[in-house]
């Protein structure tokens, strides 16, 4: 397994060699939406709480920088940095509103939660520029490193992006992920077993909010560019159908979810201009006959094949988290 | 002058708002699955009866045409593909929000991305005086049908078979299976006739709040709050919250038009804060 996470980094490295910048573009793109959907990933997979208001943190961070940058002119370092600690303050702040309710009702809270962000982005115009956005943002510069060109930022990504799947992997490989964990699939015995399951839940809701906000200034700083949509409902369900395409509670999922839908919006913008419908038929179709996701769909045929050859029965199916 | 006309105002939305979030309510109620696709169906019947209309046909005649055909639509959709994802609740709020995706860009194909207005009937065209104000009659119209509408919905609930089937169902669809009531059968029931009204309620509102790319998802939230603030499952709840949301919607647009979508939410978050566990009536949380 790390033999294949190593080759994909290194094929990663060697993209921008390989293609010409506009798909070395697509693949910043990949990054950012990948890191999101990790994110999201250790709500939906980790924790077992679908959030539908994740975007609040991700467009979050990607206004407060923007505005910060353009209307106080901070510094884009700076700015970044106070975007990246209003978000994770956020987290903190509605995930101990949405954590008072589980399962579907929690979804709804963080709907209307979600909504509120969109809505003060949206209508606030006199602030925010309403529909129109913020633009003319200058990327940072870091640790002396100018971001300038499709290749350069691809690496920045991809740097941020690794550092982020390290952290995230040893967060949910520790203790505390085997615990959250425990908090998904048994809540009372974990409760009766002394663990403060809303603790470790409301944890994870605010470290989650934080990776968002990384990859809203991803977004923000690839794009130059913020606007409400950052903070959509229909943006919200894109990056969970990222999250339960690749995999929900897998590592590599968010990763093939990102690439398999920015990979398909451009070649079918090409030929058709039905973006919505195609990612509404594509939602229906997933959760009907592959509710477990692509890479747990992949790793359920490879131990088959594998005990096959061996001649051992091959363990039925995971479940996956989504049809819990 | 200002209080009367902004209370009126208030009070139509909020008649509107309870023709949205009844069935939402309902269906939540009885199936446990918050119906993503509520604000695509409006938008639907709202895009249907346009089409009826421009046909030629009365007012009364597509708004019935409207009802009719998205209650057929989501019928449809309970058949195929909530039942096939029966007991899996998560898949089927997914589902719908999928089906959201596919109806709203449907509704863009076929009409357009330009905002479509609809003339309200002409015996309700024009203004009323009230006590000295002018006020558009169509809102008074839409206020007097939708407490039309919640009169013939509690005679439905309250009054007939079919109604106390599906109370029992809120209450305790494990027991109201015991007893011998087709459950599922319910549901499609539900399904259906929640779909109708808000396919009716697109329509009717049609006139105020016009058609245009997004009207969908700008209901949807609205449906949810409502549904928040008066328990899923309850019409009086639902009857309840739609005025008030109604109230705190107007008032907060005449006070504060920049913050007016905020403080449409600051009611549920009071709610959240206050008794979290009442929020959702009897969908266990």
């Amino acid at each position: 397994m790390k033999g294949l996470w190593f080759g994909a980094f290194a094929v990663s490295a060697a993209w921008p060699f390989m293609a010409p910048d506009y798909y070395v573009n697509l693949g910043s793109q990949v990054l950012y939406l990948a890191l999101f959907a990790l994110s999201l990933n250790l709500l939906v997979g980790h924790a077992g709480l679908v959030s539908f208001g994740q975007t609040a943190f991700f467009g979050g961070a990607a206004y407060v920088a923007a505005l910060l940058a353009t209307m106080a002119g901070w510094p884009p370092i700076l700015s970044a940095l106070a975007a990246l600690f209003t978000s994770t303050t956020l987290a903190g702040i509605l995930g101990a509103l949405a954590l008072r309710t589980t399962g579907i009702a929690f979804m709804m809270v963080t709907l209307a939660l979600g909504q509120i962000l969109w809505g003060l982005c949206l209508r606030w115009s006199s602030m925010t520029a309403g529909e129109n956005g913020i633009s003319g943002i200058v990327r940072p510069i870091v640790f002396g490193y100018e971001i300038e060109g499709a290749r350069s930022f691809f690496y920045f990504s991809l740097a941020v992006v690794a550092i982020a799947v390290v952290c995230l992997q040893a967060l949910i490989k520790s203790p505390y992920g085997a615990a959250l964990e425990g908090t998904r699939d048994q809540p009372r015995r974990m409760a009766s077993l002394g663990y403060d399951v809303w603790l470790f839940r409301w944890l994870a809701f605010v470290i989650s909010g934080f990776w968002a906000g990384l990859a809203g200034l991803l977004f923000l700083y690839f794009h130059r560019f913020v606007s409400p949509h950052a903070l959509s409902l229909g943006f919200s369900a894109e990056v969970l159908l990222t999250v339960i395409a690749g995999g929900v509670g897998t590592l590599a999922g968010p990763f093939v979810g990102a690439s398999l839908l920015t990979f398909a919006r451009y070649v079918l913008s090409g030929y058709v201009d039905r973006w919505p419908l195609v990612l509404g038929v594509v939602f229906v179709v997933i959760v009907l006959f592959m509710p477990q996701g692509i890479v747990p769909g992949l790793q359920a045929l490879w131990t088959r094949s594998r005990s096959r050859t061996r001649g051992v029965e091959a363990p039925t199916s995971a479940d996956g988290g989504v049809t819990g | 002058m200002f209080w009367i006309i902004q209370t009126l105002n208030s009070l139509a939305l909020g008649g509107l708002l309870f023709m949205l979030s009844a069935g939402f309510s309902l269906i939540f109620g009885l199936m446990r699955v918050p119906n993503m696709a509520h604000g695509a169906l409006f938008a639907l019947g709202a895009c249907l009866g346009y089409a009826a209309r421009a046909e030629g046909f009365p007012f009364a005649v597509a708004a019935i045409v409207a009802a009719m055909s998205v209650g057929v639509v989501g019928a449809i959709i309970e058949r195929t593909v909530l039942r096939a994802l029966a007991g899996n609740e998560l898949g089927q709020v997914l589902a719908t929000l999928g089906i959201a995706f596919i109806l709203a860009d449907l509704c863009l194909v076929g009409w357009g991305g330009d905002p479509l207005q609809v003339a309200p009937p002409d015996e309700f065209s024009g203004s009323l005086r009230v006590i000295g104000a002018a006020f558009p009659k169509y809102r008074l119209a839409v206020l007097a049908l939708s407490l039309l509408v919640a009169a013939l919905l509690w005679l439905m609930m309250d009054r007939t078979r079919l109604g106390a089937m599906i109370r029992a169902g809120v209450d305790d669809r494990d027991m109201a299976r015991a007893l011998g009531i087709r459950v599922s059968m319910l549901f499609t029931m539900v399904f259906c006739v929640g779909a109708a009204l808000v396919g009716f309620a697109g329509f009717v509102g049609a006139p105020i709040l016009s058609i245009y790319p997004g009207l969908d998802m700008d209901m949807l939230p609205l449906a949810l709050i409502v549904v928040i603030l008066g328990r899923v499952g309850s019409l009086a709840g639902a009857f309840a919250g739609s005025f008030v949301t109604g109230f705190v919607y107007t008032f907060g647009q005449a006070f504060a038009a920049d913050l007016a979508y905020v403080v449409l939410f600051l009611p549920m978050v009071a709610i959240l804060v206050l008794r979290p566990k009442g929020l959702f009536g009897r969908v266990p949380v």
